[in-house]
């Protein structure tokens, strides 16, 4: 069992406020990423958590427990950072065991303890190398095993992927995913990435400014963000933002203005008084190639990027926006050419002048 | 490619090989007059009569300059002078130098007026401080110390006179010291501050991480600092010379000094040459064993 509780969290260096009061609770056994661009404070919340910095206000419960002056080494947590940290004159087996060395367990004890995590993290027959002899993935691992040992009630990582290259970024993504399920531990996970936050988390918490934006499973965020941000930040590529303003209300739905490209006849939603200005926010998914005559949105392509399995269209709408679709891989649609787009109503995001989401009344 | 295509690329290799030792030449050529030319005539020298007081006995000696100085009871004693002298700097330098280095890591105010002073005495000429030394600080009858023993109800110590080679190392000491602090404290700063927060997560307190994650990182500066050290305080003179002149007896007298006992207080050219390959073996003993421990730190 373990929980981690954030009460009203605020931290300042000197005159400047990075974490501006944070509520989170942080269920067992799940894994949370944290997300958000970079200087949104995720790594700074993380570091307040391990207690590498001191909260300025607020409250930090683990299991019910307050820990704002509890000391980083008794918190029961591990960080693995973002450089590994790896000790560069002790071998793997002895950076594993540092810290069971600190607290006094004894040599055949900790032969085995360390044995076991190499077990899991396929670090055997490394156990005798120095850090300087490793690829940057078995670094990654033994940084891994150094938190797997000490046994913690919850595992913080900071941005553990991002000195990798591609490929192998993939291959630790689906490797810690396993190895959360493996341990059943609970896990909070720094990272830039949206696509890391997507695929590993069973919740993520999108940061913007030290502000919570929003937190949900990633398909709850993919479907209902609640705002324009993290509209725009969760999903690759992201989203299409189009201008509009309420014409016209009905009973049956509403007409929305889109300027130069025409108008569009949406199902009715709440809160929307006539003359409103509006933001539409569609997916690339749900923005289809159409005919002249089923639609008059025009737009002029200007990249294709050709995927295998699909490709995204970049193009230029009539009123100005730039755009993108996902389509087909086969898809013929060559640069400079002219086509009409569909914007499948029943996917059609509505956010205010405040950036705030209107929910819609889906057709369904 | 063929064989006919190769063979050009060799020769111009070749070629070039005779280039670069054309150019390499230069150097090697000053090397070696700068270096084994004044060994080979020092070595002709040791084996020669060759005292300025006595022009007129000249010739071959055999070992005779090496029989008269290897039973000079004088020779051991600034042997052992000089290892004392080199150990002793080393450890208070090294020592001391971690832990200022360590203290002036830290924020604390004026730190930065502080480590401008403790840097001034490297920038003081050692003639200078060692004069300072002696006058103003370990004079029996004015100098500071005297001072403060006399304010305490003491009575004063004559420094140079009851313990010459300790003052000696005193000296030296506050000399190298912040040579020392200044290499070992660049080391401090370049330590990863990840690392030390890891330690610090791994349960390890303030002692833990100097013992186990500075004092490791620190190694490579140490013997670099360690090397630098022992190549300037084997050659230790003016301090010595400024101070105590050797004595009492022999009792401050090092090697270098030594020699300059031999060749400019006793005119003798051929003992004082012995003295210096004497000096040499001490080096490269000194040398063999530093590369020995520390060498290994410096291929990292």
């Amino acid at each position: 069992m373990a929980t981690v509780k954030l009460v009203e969290i605020r931290k300042a260096f000197d005159a400047t406020e990075i974490i501006k009061g944070v509520d989170l609770t942080i269920h067992d056994r799940e894994l949370t990423v944290f997300v958000g661009p970079s200087g949104c404070g995720k790594s700074t919340l993380l570091r307040l958590i391990a207690g590498l910095e001191e909260i300025t206000s607020g409250d930090l419960f683990i299991d019910g427990q307050r820990v704002n002056d509890v000391p980083p080494a008794r918190r029961g947590l591990a960080l693995v950072f973002q450089s590994y940290a790896l000790y560069p004159h002790m071998n793997v087996e002895e950076n594993m065991s540092f810290s069971l060395k600190i607290a006094g367990v004894d040599r055949d004890e900790r032969k085995r303890i360390v044995l076991d995590a190499a077990r899991i993290l396929n670090l055997e027959t490394y156990l005798d190398r120095k850090p300087k002899e490793l690829s940057g993935g078995q670094r990654q691992r033994v940084a891994i095993g150094r938190a797997i040992v000490r046994n913690p009630r919850v595992f913080l990582f900071d941005e553990p992927l991002s000195n990798l290259d591609a490929a192998l970024r993939v291959r630790m993504r689906l490797e810690l995913t396993k190895l959360h399920h493996q341990l059943g531990a609970t896990m909070i996970y720094v990272t830039h990435d949206q696509v890391e936050a997507m695929t590993m988390a069973d919740r993520i918490v999108v940061l913007r400014a030290g502000v919570v934006e929003q937190v949900g499973t990633p398909m709850d965020l993919y479907h209902h963000p609640r705002n324009l941000f993290v509209a725009g930040f969760i999903g690759s590529p992201r989203m299409n933002f189009l201008e509009a303003t309420v014409q016209q209300i009905g009973p049956t739905g509403a007409v929305l203005d889109l300027g130069q490209a025409g108008e569009l006849h949406v199902p009715s939603f709440e809160h929307a008084p006539q003359g409103k200005k509006l933001t539409i926010g569609i997916r690339p998914e749900h923005l289809t190639l159409a005919t002249p005559a089923q639609s008059s949105l025009s737009a002029q392509v200007q990249v294709v990027e050709h995927l295998g399995s699909e490709s995204y269209v970049y193009v230029q709408a009539i009123s100005g926006e730039s755009l993108v679709l996902r389509v087909n891989g086969e898809t013929t649609v060559r640069p400079d050419q002219e086509v009409h787009l569909n914007l499948n109503p029943s996917f059609l995001h509505f956010f205010d002048a405040n950036g705030d989401a209107i929910p819609a009344k889906r057709l369904s | 490619m063929t064989a006919s295509s190769i063979q050009p690329e060799n020769d111009v290799s070749w070629r070039d090989t005779v280039a670069q030792s054309a150019l390499r030449l230069p150097a090697i050529v000053s090397l070696f007059i700068w270096s084994i030319v004044p060994l080979l005539m020092t070595i002709w020298f040791s084996f020669r009569r060759y005292n300025l007081m006595e022009p007129e006995r000249t010739g071959f000696d055999g070992v005779g300059n090496y029989r008269y100085l290897l039973s000079d009871p004088s020779l051991t004693s600034a042997i052992g002078n000089t290892v004392l002298l080199v150990c002793s700097v080393l450890v208070i330098t090294i020592g001391l130098g971690t832990l200022l280095a360590v203290l002036y890591d830290q924020e604390f105010f004026g730190r930065g007026i502080a480590r401008v002073l403790v840097l001034a005495p490297f920038f003081i000429m050692p003639t200078v401080s060692a004069l300072l030394w002696k006058n103003m600080m370990m004079h029996p009858d004015y100098g500071f110390l005297a001072f403060l023993m006399r304010s305490v109800g003491l009575k004063p110590v004559d420094w140079f006179a009851v313990a010459p080679l300790t003052s000696i190392i005193i000296i030296v000491s506050w000399q190298w010291l912040p040579f020392a602090v200044l290499t070992l404290l660049t080391a401090v700063q370049s330590l990863d501050s990840e690392r030390k927060e890891a330690a610090r997560m791994d349960g390890a307190n303030a002692f833990n991480i100097f013992r186990y994650i500075l004092l490791p990182h620190l190694e490579r500066a140490i013997s670099a600092t360690v090397m630098i050290e022992t190549i300037f305080l084997l050659g230790i003179f003016a301090e010595i010379y400024v101070t105590t002149s050797g004595g009492p007896g022999f009792a401050s007298t090092n090697l270098s000094f030594l020699i300059y006992r031999y060749a400019l207080l006793e005119y003798d050219i051929g003992g004082a040459s012995v003295a210096g390959l004497v000096a040499i073996v001490l080096a490269n003993i000194l040398a063999f064993f530093l590369m020995r421990s520390f060498a290994r730190n410096l291929d990292v």
